[in-house]
């Protein structure tokens, strides 16, 4: 069984830890819509339809 | 010598403090930042040309990245300094709320990150724009510039000039005249705003080592140059109104700013703000006898700027025609 401060860290700072955590996941999760969106906008519609495919 | 000054590391068992996710936001210099995005935008849309929405937000996105970028490798570098200024001892890498590595890291991958993302989604102009951005203000006025030469901001400012020739680069691939007549305006706004806020910050810069202009040529010549900086910038910012650039509006503002903003630098030349240099006491913004005309023209010339900028951004947004002088 996990235990509940396995890095024997201070409520506030494991609190920071998650933070930290969900910022990242935040920001990662951001980017792939930003590279998702990007894409679509340069390689326009109809994607399957474009003759150099 | 970095590591004397940041807490050590605590023993296993006793809690220590963790850096929030705040800090990080920090060492990107979100103030400057701003600063940043909006000329960034300012350039991309007085370009007039049509962009998507997406890669204009891209662009400026990347843009405003890489000034944290920036913000991140100027204070992993200048925590030393940092550490002996009042204004900056508490921001996250001397108040050893952030490692001086996870600093540099940080810098790093964001500027590769900017620089890289502009190159697949914009074009190779304004990414190199943006590296070159970077590369100046990270290497050439951080670790040289500024610990060596008076004209540290003056030549340093080119780094917070070049954003909206970067959004001009972004939306039409070039930089024409008028994309240089932003970066000049910018440039030249520079050394009075930043030897303003030094004429009253002066024992700040001097404890820290830092060769600022009062420190090092004194308050007299700090102010006469304030002055001919000033001159100079007021006829740089009205020239995009006989250039095609700006319109009726702009004008009015860079006529009528301009006015005001030689004003309180003629003020200033004859006040002797900075003659005596004190502690400071804690406040940036505290206004003490003596230096107030100094702080004036400080406070003032961000309006200045702003006002300029967004003179030229509604004239984009409402599709204002420019002068035909």
């Amino acid at each position: 069984m996990t235990s509940p401060n396995p890095f024997n860290e201070s409520d506030e700072a494991a609190k920071a830890r998650r933070l930290r955590s969900i910022a990242i996941a935040v920001a990662l999760a951001g980017f792939v819509i930003l590279v998702f969106l990007v894409t679509v906008t340069r390689m326009g519609g109809h994607v399957a339809n474009a003759p150099h495919i | 010598m970095l590591k004397a000054k940041l807490p050590e590391l605590a023993p296993a068992g006793v809690a220590m403090a963790a850096p929030r996710w705040q800090d990080y936001v920090q060492l990107m210099k979100p103030r400057v930042m701003s600063l940043v995005v909006f000329t960034a935008l300012t350039g991309l849309l007085a370009a007039r040309v049509p962009v998507s929405p997406v890669l204009g937000f891209v662009a400026v996105l990347c843009i405003a990245i890489g000034a944290g970028a920036s913000g991140a490798l100027n204070m992993w570098y200048d925590a030393d300094i940092d550490a002996r200024m009042r204004r900056t001892q508490n921001r996250p890498v001397p108040s050893g709320r952030i490692q001086p590595g996870d600093a540099l890291g940080l810098g790093v991958t964001l500027s590769i990150l900017s620089v890289g993302m502009m190159v697949v989604a914009i074009n190779l102009l304004a990414a190199a724009l943006l590296a070159f951005t970077i590369l100046f203000y990270a290497v050439v006025y951080t670790m040289w510039l500024k610990r060596s030469t008076p004209q540290n901001i003056v030549i340093g400012g080119l780094a917070g000039a070049l954003p909206p020739v970067i959004g001009w680069a972004a939306a039409t691939g070039t930089t024409p005249l008028n994309a240089w007549l932003l970066c000049a305006i910018i440039f030249l706004w520079t050394p009075p705003h930043f030897w303003a806020l030094s004429l009253y910050t002066t024992g700040d810069y001097a404890k820290a080592g830092v060769p600022m202009m009062p420190v090092v040529r004194g308050a007299a010549s700090t102010r006469r140059q304030i002055l001919v900086y000033s001159l100079i910038l007021v006829v740089a910012a009205v020239a995009p109104a006989f250039t095609g650039l700006g319109g009726a509006l702009y004008l009015a503002v860079a006529s009528i700013g301009g006015l005001i903003f030689v004003s309180l630098a003629t003020i200033l030349a004859f006040s002797h703000a900075g003659d005596v240099i004190e502690d400071q006491a804690s406040g940036l913004y505290e206004v003490k006898t003596g230096v107030k005309s100094a702080r004036n023209l400080f406070a003032y010339s961000i309006g200045y700027l702003f006002a300029l900028f967004a003179a030229l951004l509604i004239e984009a947004l409402a599709h204002l025609p420019a002068l035909t002088l």
